[in-house]
């Protein structure tokens, strides 16, 4: 299934449809564990925890590139200043490749992304020559603003980061699905595998995993689910989900109807 | 009305009653089930009638402190740079009565400190002073921060207070946090325990949090001296001081300390028992309170305890602690400014939180994100 039907981003193939983050595991062996578990092929590394001038980087050498893309984040960046300057550190390290994950979140709370610094910083960073992969607001207008300065993604939110609700946002999400021409992947909020199923039948391009999976308690064992769960999701779109609009359409033809 | 103003408005016998007050079980168990807490909601919280919900708050603190944080815990380390103090705290061990031996570190005693504690992979230190403008002022603090920032990414301070021109230098040289406890949320009793010296301005401390925000730092730490006073209504008014920041100064983290008095021998004090249950419910009710909020427990708490606690709503804690003035490599034995009581090793904490399933984080910020700070 995965190998006929791959994601593209900028060029590159992605036999995996489900992305993971490396926070909030209880050790780097579980971590792994659950990466490999998870099929995953992009995960993402918060720049502000890696020692970049350290090839040895604890974080960054139990990471093994060949198995995964390792896409750096800006979390913690408060500007777009903050994040631009992240971005270029962590391209200069040559760690890390040049795709940038981009978060500028100015209250520590709830880390609500800011659109408007957002598409500033990606603006500067596509013009660098970035991947740029930006976390925003299920905004539609924003993700086509983005678009329009040349991101790669947009990565909308499903309900804020860590808070495990699932697609609070759907009706949003669904308008940004249905406008984009570059894959959407639905990040942050992500509770259960059913609610990565639900995302993936909604038509998102990948999900972003990170909380539900290293904070449960066999985070190996939801990984795989969520494995399950994103293919699964993906086939019942391709596959053409029965619709559930108001009005059913009759499952027998009913041309005759209108020579009557 | 800035948040201090309306802390320092607040009737405290408003504060006693919602925290003394009965509540009926139902509505303590229904505040377990709500998302967003009022802070009347967080009174009641604190009060004895949720004392024999314990369990079942302490079930609610526990995911919300794994959703926010994950298996994580943040590790810092202490350095007192300087004992000497002109304040008269009648509980503190650098008094300037108990007359102990005077040490400021120099700059080399200053970065042979840094040097031995970065090179144990702290990527967060806290600076630690008394009030001294003659031996450790604000130019010495300057350059602390700035020979810190050296070593050290994240940089915080535990330091007397200042104005917003000061605090904006210590931004400017690369501080990042600053912890300022207010000690006591009683004025009465604030007066009585700070009867000289510059602390004795109860309002100038209680302001200080928030000129530090004002000059551009990201991150107040809070705390009150548990043990002064009653713990209930003192806990309440740093949740509420917590609360009003947070709501003013959206864009700052608001971290909460919960150091309970350790007496030093020679500096006599009558206390407020604040009981392992009292302060097991008291991190527990911040953190239904403040779900995101850092919330730090110090090596004064035992190791037994520590190790209870971080299970529950703790998210950031020290490690290796000494509190005598570079302890680290003088090997001092003059008394320091209490008596820690968990002594153990970076390395056995970071094994304990391995044990028992968490992930010590030693280094969690970047410096790009400073100097962008200071334009901002």
């Amino acid at each position: 299934m995965s190998t006929t039907d791959p994601l593209i981003i900028n060029g590159r193939n992605f036999a995996s449809r489900l992305f993971l983050g490396t926070g909030k595991f209880a050790s780097m062996d579980i971590m792994k564990d659950s990466l490999v578990a998870s099929g995953a092929e992009m995960v993402t590394v918060a720049l502000r925890r890696v020692n970049l001038d350290q090839p040895e980087d604890h974080l960054l050498s139990n990471l093994d590139p060949k198995l995964f893309l390792l896409l750096p984040n800006t979390s913690g960046a408060q500007t777009a200043e903050e994040a631009v300057r992240l971005a270029r550190l962590s391209k200069a390290s040559g760690l890390l490749p040049a795709w940038i994950k981009l978060e500028v979140t100015p209250e520590p709370r709830y880390l609500l992304p800011d659109g408007d610094a957002t598409l500033r910083a990606a603006e500067i960073l596509v013009k660098e020559g970035f991947t740029v992969l930006p976390y925003i607001q299920p905004d539609p207008i924003l993700a086509k603003r983005l678009e329009n300065v040349g991101v790669a993604t947009v990565m909308p939110l499903a309900s804020p980061i860590g808070s495990n609700k699932g697609l609070r946002c759907i009706e949003l999400l669904e308008i940004i699905i249905e406008n984009s021409t570059i894959p959407v992947i639905i990040d942050a909020g992500l509770g259960k595998p059913s609610d990565a199923a639900a995302a993936m039948e909604l038509g998102a391009d990948a999900v972003l995993v990170n909380t539900a999976i290293a904070t449960a308690k066999n985070p190996l064992l939801m990984a795989l689910a969520f494995k399950q769960a994103v293919e699964a999701g993906r086939q019942g779109f391709l596959a053409g989900l029965a619709s559930t609009h108001q009005f059913a359409s009759a499952s027998s033809p009913l041309e005759w109807l209108s020579s009557l | 009305m800035t948040p201090s103003k309306i802390l320092a408005d607040f009737d405290p016998e408003i504060a006693h009653v919602l925290t003394h007050k009965k509540y009926e079980s139902e509505h303590i168990l229904s505040l377990l089930e709500k998302e967003r807490l009022t802070y009347e909601d967080f009174f009641a919280l604190v009060s004895p009638s949720a004392e024999s919900f314990l369990p079942q708050l302490a079930a609610r603190a526990q995911s919300l402190t794994l959703s926010h944080f994950g298996r994580t815990k943040q590790l810092y380390t202490p350095l007192y740079l300087s004992n000497v103090c002109i304040n008269q705290c009648v509980y503190c061990g650098f008094q300037v009565k108990l007359q102990i031996p005077p040490i400021t570190l120099n700059e080399k005693e200053i970065v042979d400190n840094y040097r031995y504690l970065s090179a144990q992979g702290f990527g967060h230190i806290l600076l630690l002073t008394g009030e001294s403008p003659r031996f450790a002022g604000v130019d010495y603090i300057e350059r602390a921060i700035i020979l810190a920032k050296h070593f050290f990414p994240y940089v915080s301070l535990e330091v007397f207070p200042v104005s917003t021109s000061d605090y904006e230098r210590y931004a400017a040289a690369g501080a990042n946090g600053i912890t300022l406890y207010q000690e006591t949320y009683n004025k009465v009793l604030y007066s009585t325990l700070h009867p000289k010296g510059p602390k004795s301005d109860y309002f100038f401390r209680l302001e200080g949090p928030e000129r530090a925000l004002l000059a551009g730092f990201r991150q107040v730490g809070l705390g009150t001296l548990l043990g002064l006073t009653d713990w209930r209504l003192d806990g309440a008014l740093l949740g509420l001081h917590a609360y009003l920041l947070q709501r003013t100064y959206w864009q700052a983290s608001i971290q909460v300390s919960f150091p309970r008095i350790q007496p030093i021998s020679a500096a006599p004090h009558d206390i407020f028992p604040v009981s392992d249950k009292a302060l097991a419910q008291l991190i527990c009710a911040f953190r239904l309170f403040l779900p995101q909020a850092g919330l730090t427990l110090s090596t004064r708490e035992s190791t037994d305890l520590r190790n209870k606690l971080i299970h529950l709503g703790i998210s950031h804690i020290s490690a290796g602690s000494n509190t005598r003035p570079g302890g680290y490599t003088r090997g001092s034995i003059e008394p320091g400014q209490f008596e820690t009581q968990d002594n153990r090793s970076l390395s056995d904490v970071m094994n304990m939180l391995i044990d028992q399933g968490f992930d010590p984080i030693l280094k969690d910020w970047s410096t790009l994100f400073d100097s962008a700070l200071k334009t901002s």
